[in-house]
């Protein structure tokens, strides 16, 4: 089906500097049809429901009762904002994406220097390295909980200044401690693949030069590596952080939200699915989405990301 | 001195980053279930404690388990072939084509790459059951193929840009009819990059966990992280341990087989583009 499709796709699209302008409308119009089904298909699962939610958001309405429905205005969004149970969860979330990203980026970094020089088992490493990357989230919880459990887990008997009953689970610190561990084994791979790519675009004879001219290791690595990849940094701190914020996974198996580990994406799913306020929820679902933005904004913005550069990542 | 030591050691410290858990999960499969529940500690079934494959019996004779997994290959590959189908078509368009809106396409992609799905599952869960499709394949296999397009259009565009297209022509100028030229010059040129954009693709579907348990109540089309979550009821800090270890294992196994066999494309597709400069 592929291949038919890109055949009749071919003969328009031979470059020809100087092209006649119904070529280059029928390249138009065929581009957009082209792009046409990936463009609905990616609406109707976002834009649509976001409008929906949007709607949604300002009337009381809970699925079971679902004729009570009544025009509420704004009074969701003013019973969210007002609830400190929403501004914790915002805070144990920007706490979750600041901790996971800042310790990714340092263990990628290295992750990728070492996969950059590596000439033996190249194969062997970069297997290894795609494993955590490949598994699935909710199995990385697992492992991660068995492996902190007092009862059955090893990481007490490991640590030397644990002792073997100390329940992980059992207050706030410990549990963040834990999520994050998982979030970060099963993430880091993603990062430091990205910054691989990143390290492959330094050249080699600027290092060589730097090198020539006296710079320490030290130096080379902060003046001359990290400079050079500054964008592939930007990008992936940019993707892992929208990535981070949106946590959800990892709590759900782990403590499902006790001990105040509970994430906004978490918050918002009691609400919708297991409570069934929808009102109430889509409310938070839009105030999620929202600080998604500020977020990327934010990102964008302080660190000039640069997007065109982003496009090339994939 | 430093320099020489570093990779290798580096080398040792991400295997063990990488693969520690993973044992872990594997070692705790074969643990048998009464050593569990009195409380086992350590890393390895201590004397007496083994349980050899009981868990992996178990797990395999729990229906639940068995639909989930026919669930999620199904509905994994379905949306995958059906995504990478799709974003083949855009990938060539902005490859390839001058057309009004490329950009607005690539910013959509990105918008979406970064969307908070949560935030969708509320509307998404009132909207499938007005149109009959929540807690079926088609209700999952749609939410995938959209989260799974824009990793799949950058992907394949990236690599779609690096084919030397004049090629064909140059076929065709040989000799070749235009179908031929597309056969054997085209195609394995571009097969690498749709390969790449598949397993990518598949990975997401997989692993998927949000629109799992939020868009399905039933055996219907639970997929295996879905099913892994509520294997054991509501209480997170008293689980049958080895039986979900061993559930875990089975459902990582296609991973690690695919990671074994394709490695090499996978990191080329992470890291397409980027390595052009």
């Amino acid at each position: 089906m592929t291949t038919s499709v890109v055949q009749t796709a071919t003969p328009p699209s031979g470059r020809t500097p100087a092209r006649s302008s119904d070529r280059s409308r029928a390249e138009n119009r065929l581009g957009q049809k082209l792009v046409a089904p990936a463009i609905i298909l990616m609406l109707i699962v976002t834009a649509f429901p976001m409008l929906r939610a949007i709607w949604l958001s300002v009337y009381d309405y809970s699925l079971t009762a679902p004729d009570d429905r009544s025009f509420t205005g704004v009074d969701n969004y003013v019973t969210a904002l007002t609830d400190p149970l929403f501004w914790q969860t915002t805070g144990v979330t920007v706490l979750y994406m600041v901790v996971t990203v800042g310790i990714e980026l340092v263990i990628g970094f290295i992750f990728a220097m070492v996969m950059h020089r590596v000439i033996f088992a190249r194969g062997v490493v970069r297997t290894s390295i795609l494993i955590p990357y490949g598994i699935i989230t909710v199995v990385s919880g697992f492992a991660w909980q068995f492996a902190f459990s007092a009862q059955n887990g090893f990481v007490n008997g490991w640590l030397p200044f644990i002792g073997a009953d100390f329940n992980w689970f059992g207050e706030t610190p410990s549990a963040v401690i834990a999520i994050c561990i998982s979030e970060i084994w099963k993430t880091t791979p993603f990062m430091s693949l990205l910054l691989l790519a990143g390290l492959a675009q330094v050249s080699e004879d600027m290092i060589e030069a730097a090198k020539v001219d006296g710079a320490t290791w030290w130096q080379r690595l902060w003046k001359v590596i990290i400079p050079n990849m500054r964008s592939a940094i930007m990008v992936a701190v940019l993707f892992r952080a929208l990535d981070a914020y949106r946590i959800f996974d990892n709590i759900f198996v782990m403590t499902n939200g006790a001990q105040q580990t509970e994430s906004i994406s978490f918050l918002t799913y009691r609400q919708t699915i297991e409570q069934f306020q929808l009102g109430l929820g889509s409310a938070l679902s839009v105030l999620l989405f929202l600080s998604v933005l500020l977020i990327a904004y934010l990102i964008i913005k302080v660190f000039r990301v640069d997007l065109a550069a982003a496009r090339q990542e994939g | 001195m430093l320099k020489k030591m570093g990779v290798p050691l580096g080398v040792l410290v991400i295997l063990l980053w990488c693969l520690l858990p993973v044992a872990w999960i594997i070692s705790l499969s074969f643990k048998s279930e009464q050593s569990i529940t009195s409380g086992n500690p350590g890393f390895f079934p201590s004397a007496g404690t083994g349980a050899g494959w009981d868990n992996y019996r178990a797990v395999w004779e729990n229906d639940q388990f068995r639909r989930a997994i026919v669930n999620s290959i199904g509905i994994s590959l379905i949306a995958t072939l059906l995504s990478v189908i799709v974003a083949t078509l855009a990938a060539y368009a902005i490859a390839r084509l001058e057309f009004k809106g490329k950009r607005l396409v690539l910013s959509l992609a990105l918008a979406i790459a970064m969307f908070p799905v949560v935030s969708l599952v509320g509307p998404l869960f009132d909207m499938w059951r007005a149109f009959g499709i929540y807690d079926t394949w088609p209700g999952l296999i749609i939410p995938y193929m959209s989260f799974t397009l824009p990793l799949a259009i950058w992907t394949l565009s990236a690599f779609f840009r690096e084919i030397p297209w004049e090629m064909e022509q140059a076929a065709q100028v040989d000799g070749a009819t235009s179908w031929q030229a597309f056969r054997k010059v085209i195609v394995p040129l571009a097969a690498p990059g749709v390969f790449t954009a598949a397993i990518l693709t598949f990975f997401f579907a997989w692993n998927d966990f949000v629109f799992g348990i939020s868009l399905t109540s039933t055996e219907a089309a639970r997929p295996i992280p879905a099913s892994l979550a509520f294997f054991v009821g509501p209480d997170p800090f008293n689980r049958p341990a080895s039986l979900l270890a061993a559930a875990a294992v089975i459902a990582t196994i296609p991973i690690i087989v695919i990671v074994l066999i394709f490695q090499r494309k996978i990191v080329a597709g992470l890291t397409s583009g980027a390595v052009k400069g």
